[in-house]
């Protein structure tokens, strides 16, 4: 039998590589996909809850699947705009885009 | 230990295997490959929440349309450096915000005591899925569509290349 807390943990590590990514990370690519692993410990989290504490209701299944979709409008915006970027700079490192900085 | 559990530490091990793979390796190809694979253990340990459902979407969408999509940005964004610069100066500030994250996250999940109602995950079919999706859910549901509608178009008129603005 696997134990609740035992997903919970493993979505904890999850989340924390994605955000040790976006922090450590510099090509917006690979930001996008530290992003990702952090949509996905939400996802596991969500989906734990629903299988152990409300079986009947399942509430998290439904928000896993919002997350999902969102995820993916999310990833499809963010890579134009990257594209954007790299036509418009010749590159795709976050710290070289810096015209709004003041 | 069952076997249920060992296949289960089996999966979390390759999962964080992955996930390690994508904030550390050094190629912008692997970090990429090694997010499937990540993926799609995401979607094996749905299997063993047993939400086979979810486990399809991730396959489907995640493993198959994000991943693609993906990489095709890599591809295009390729830069004209020979070695392009992947991690930033903050890196060391970036491992202690992480490690402290998920000592504050783990800690957390020990102390807290969670309401539980069943012991063993419990089989969800399509039906009942479907069923609250568009009974409970109906007005986020279109709500959703709305917002892939606008993600559609808008990365479609960003994405666009400039020949076809001065036109």
């Amino acid at each position: 039998m696997i134990r609740l807390e035992s997903f919970l943990v493993l979505s904890a590590i999850l989340f924390s590589l994605g955000v040790y990514g976006v922090l450590a990370r510099r090509h917006a690519v690979l930001i996008l996909m530290s992003v990702e692993l952090m949509l996905n410990a939400a996802s596991i989290n969500m989906v734990a809850f629903a299988a152990y504490t409300s079986p009947e209701r399942f509430t998290g299944i439904i928000f896993a699947i919002f997350i999902i979709t969102v995820a993916a409008a999310e990833v499809g915006l963010a890579l134009a705009i990257v594209l954007r970027i790299f036509r418009n700079r010749t590159t795709a490192n976050v710290d070289e885009v810096h015209q709004l900085k003041w | 230990m069952t076997v249920t559990e060992v296949i289960f530490y089996f999966i979390a091990a390759a999962t964080v295997l992955g996930a390690f793979g994508v904030v550390a390796t050094g190629k912008v190809a692997y970090a990429a490959l090694s997010l499937v694979f990540t993926l799609l253990a995401v979607a094996a340990l749905y299997i063993l929440l047993a939400s086979e459902f979810l486990a399809l979407v991730q396959v489907l969408l995640y493993a198959g349309g994000v991943a693609v999509l993906l990489l095709f940005a890599l591809m295009l964004t390729r830069a004209r450096e020979l070695v392009p610069v992947l991690d930033g100066a903050q890196k060391p500030f970036a491992v202690v915000a992480g490690l402290s994250l998920m000592g504050v996250l783990i800690s957390m999940v020990f102390l807290t005591t969670w309401p539980r109602r069943a012991d063993e995950p419990t089989l969800i079919n399509f039906n009942a899925i479907g069923d609250r999706l568009f009974r409970d859910f109906a007005l986020p549901f279109e709500v959703a569509s709305l917002v892939l509608l606008v993600a559609l178009v808008g990365s479609i008129v960003l994405a666009r290349t400039e020949e076809e603005e001065e036109e």
